[in-house]
């Protein structure tokens, strides 16, 4: 894997200039995402119109792949139905894990196929999944998610990346 | 001749300032994963706190072990077993000369420091340690020194006392010793703490302790692979150590503890090779080191442990100890031009461990892009929350140099660095 395909502009961009940064405030649906293990750290709150996301927006601490990849979560999914976005969690959660190939099989996720190389890194996939997760918690009226424990995208237990 | 151009001197030497006696390109042929690729980039392997890399000597005894003296220790009476049992009782010798312990059954082998800190929680700990009675450990522990002594906590209802540490990550001595009471039981302190390098004047410690009449238990890890350690000159009471940190294998470790006290500290764990005799009314112990060893260990990484030794002192801790503050120096000096970096751990004392940040940009993806240049760092917190939270960091980027790195491979670093600050800028 070459970072050089991970870091592309499109996500460096993304980190440096986050699109829908901060907090609504009246949001329908919230949620507050952690990643223990690196101290990723997101809120997202968003407004859902009938079954539509009218409105969403993120802030937090993070890494760039965590930072671009919740900055481009919301411009794809703004103006999309929840189903819609339920089924782009899905698909992003797979390409994410090596269970999806983009090239090959059909998939909702657009440009968002530029996260596919995390797959490679699985010391990162986390970090990319983080906002997704959190989406799909507000969602569900979860307060928070977290990349550990059951909802582990790599079904390892949390302690074995902390290990030294 | 300027500092930056003797600098690119030894750079380009590969060693102009070399010890007497010490010869960097001999050492390096040593160890075959150092002519390794990573990304088409040559390996620069810079995460020797987290583990270090084995010589061809060590590599060389396990195969030999394996291949042909591989039995039971301490059991059979048949050839191989003899030759098995000969070999892990040497390699306690050679540790034991190593550390100048006064006795070999002062030294009993463990899984690592993490299993030997554990030890001591249960064998002295839960015997000698109870309701309101204080531990004291310092701010600069990894959490196998911390964890331990709170589930101690939580079941005796002992406190734990904590020493700060200034901004330079150095132990404030005076608050140190203004926390003994006639309720403190244990000093549990870090030789070299881990995060940030910091070397802590452990003698004087142990002293401090001493006046008090508290044992001291050391945590050794990063030090045993980087300085001369001699357990009777620091008069500690416990020293942990692992093989994986000190160029051996995983698996095996070793808990240093004075006879006195290991007589009175109670097993555990119950197994074989820990008894003398077993009814079902009553077991007989044997006898220290191996009423602490129950069950067949890890026979093979014993021995590479002992072949570990071996190599270290051939190699001389000195000179490993001379090389290594000549690469500290170097890349603390090349690191510290790179605008905005933070260097996090400016003890006086330091061994060669280089945690830093980059501002803007997460530590995570510090090491991706560094891993992308094939140099090989540590990321996240290092086992030391308590660490993180003191500089109010959530993480650090961590080189840790051993005596076979190279000032160019310190050079590949920087230039990575420069590439992160060029991509993130």
């Amino acid at each position: 894997m070459d970072s050089k395909q991970l870091y592309q502009e499109v996500i460096l961009d993304h980190n440096k200039k986050p699109r829908n940064w901060g907090r609504l405030a009246d949001p329908s649906h919230r949620a507050e995402g952690v990643n223990p293990l690196c101290g990723d750290h997101i809120w997202i709150t968003l407004k859902v119109d009938g079954s539509n996301i009218a409105e969403l927006a993120f802030e937090g601490e993070s890494c760039a792949i965590c930072k671009a990849s919740a900055s481009m979560m919301t411009t794809n999914v703004k103006g999309k139905s929840v189903e819609q976005a339920e089924r782009m969690v899905q698909d992003f959660r797979d390409m994410a894990t090596g269970r999806l190939d983009t090239a090959q099989q059909p998939h909702q996720l657009g440009r968002l196929t530029v996260f596919a190389g995390v797959k490679d890194l699985p010391s990162r996939v986390k970090c990319a999944i983080l906002p997704w997760h959190t989406l799909h918690a507000a969602f569900h009226n979860e307060q928070s998610a977290s990349t550990e424990g059951d909802a582990d995208p790599m079904g390892l237990p949390a302690v074995k990346l902390a290990d030294e | 001749m300027s500092t930056s151009n003797l600098a690119r001197l030894v750079s380009e030497t590969q060693g102009a300032l070399q010890p007497e006696g010490f010869d960097l390109a001999r050492v390096r042929a040593d160890f075959p994963i150092l002519r390794g690729q990573v990304n088409g980039k040559p390996l620069a392997y810079l995460d020797n706190g987290a583990s270090s890399q084995m010589p061809q000597q060590v590599i060389d005894r396990l195969i030999r072990y394996r291949t042909s003296e591989h039995a039971n220790i301490h059991r059979g009476v048949h050839y191989l077993s003899e030759t098995a049992t000969a070999a892990y009782e040497g390699a306690r010798r050679k540790v034991q000369k190593f550390i100048n312990a006064a006795e070999e059954r002062e030294v009993i082998y463990t899984r690592g420091t993490t299993d030997a800190v554990n030890l001591v929680m249960h064998g002295y700990g839960r015997a000698f340690i109870g309701e309101g009675d204080e531990i004291i450990v310092s701010q600069l522990e990894h959490h196998s020194n911390i964890v331990p002594w709170q589930m101690l906590r939580d079941e005796k209802g002992c406190v734990l006392r904590v020493i700060p540490c200034n901004d330079a990550g150095e132990l404030q001595l005076d608050e140190y010793a203004a926390l003994f009471n006639d309720r403190t039981k244990l000093v549990a302190v870090t030789h070299v703490a881990n995060a940030l390098g910091t070397v802590n004047p452990i003698k004087q410690m142990i002293a401090t302790a001493h006046r008090h009449g508290v044992p001291v238990l050391v945590d050794g890890a990063q030090a045993v692979p980087h300085l001369r350690v001699d357990v009777r000159d620091l008069d500690c009471d416990f020293y942990c150590f692992s093989g994986h940190k000190m160029f051996g294998p995983t698996g095996i470790g070793i808990l240093y503890v004075k006879a006195a006290l290991l007589e009175r500290m109670q097993p555990y764990q119950g197994g074989g090779d820990m008894i003398l005799s077993v009814s079902f009314e009553k077991t007989t112990y044997n006898v220290i080191p191996h009423k602490f060893e129950a069950g067949t260990p890890p026979i093979a990484a014993g021995i590479g442990l002992g072949a570990a030794v071996d190599y270290l002192e051939d190699i001389g801790m000195e000179n490993i100890a001379a090389w290594e503050h000549e690469l500290l120096r170097y890349a603390t000096e090349q690191v510290s031009r790179l605008e905005g970096v933070r260097i996090i751990g400016t003890a006086k004392d330091k061994a060669a461990v280089l945690s830093f940040t980059v501002p803007g940009v997460h530590p995570h993806d510090v090491g991706t892009v560094l891993n992308e240049e094939g140099v090989a760092v540590r990321t996240g917190h290092h086992c030391a929350q308590p660490v993180m939270q003191r500089f109010c960091i959530p993480a650090t980027v961590r080189a840790s140099f051993a005596f076979y790195n190279t000032f160019a491979e310190i050079d590949q670093l920087v230039a990575g660095l420069r590439r992160v600050q060029k991509m993130f800028g």
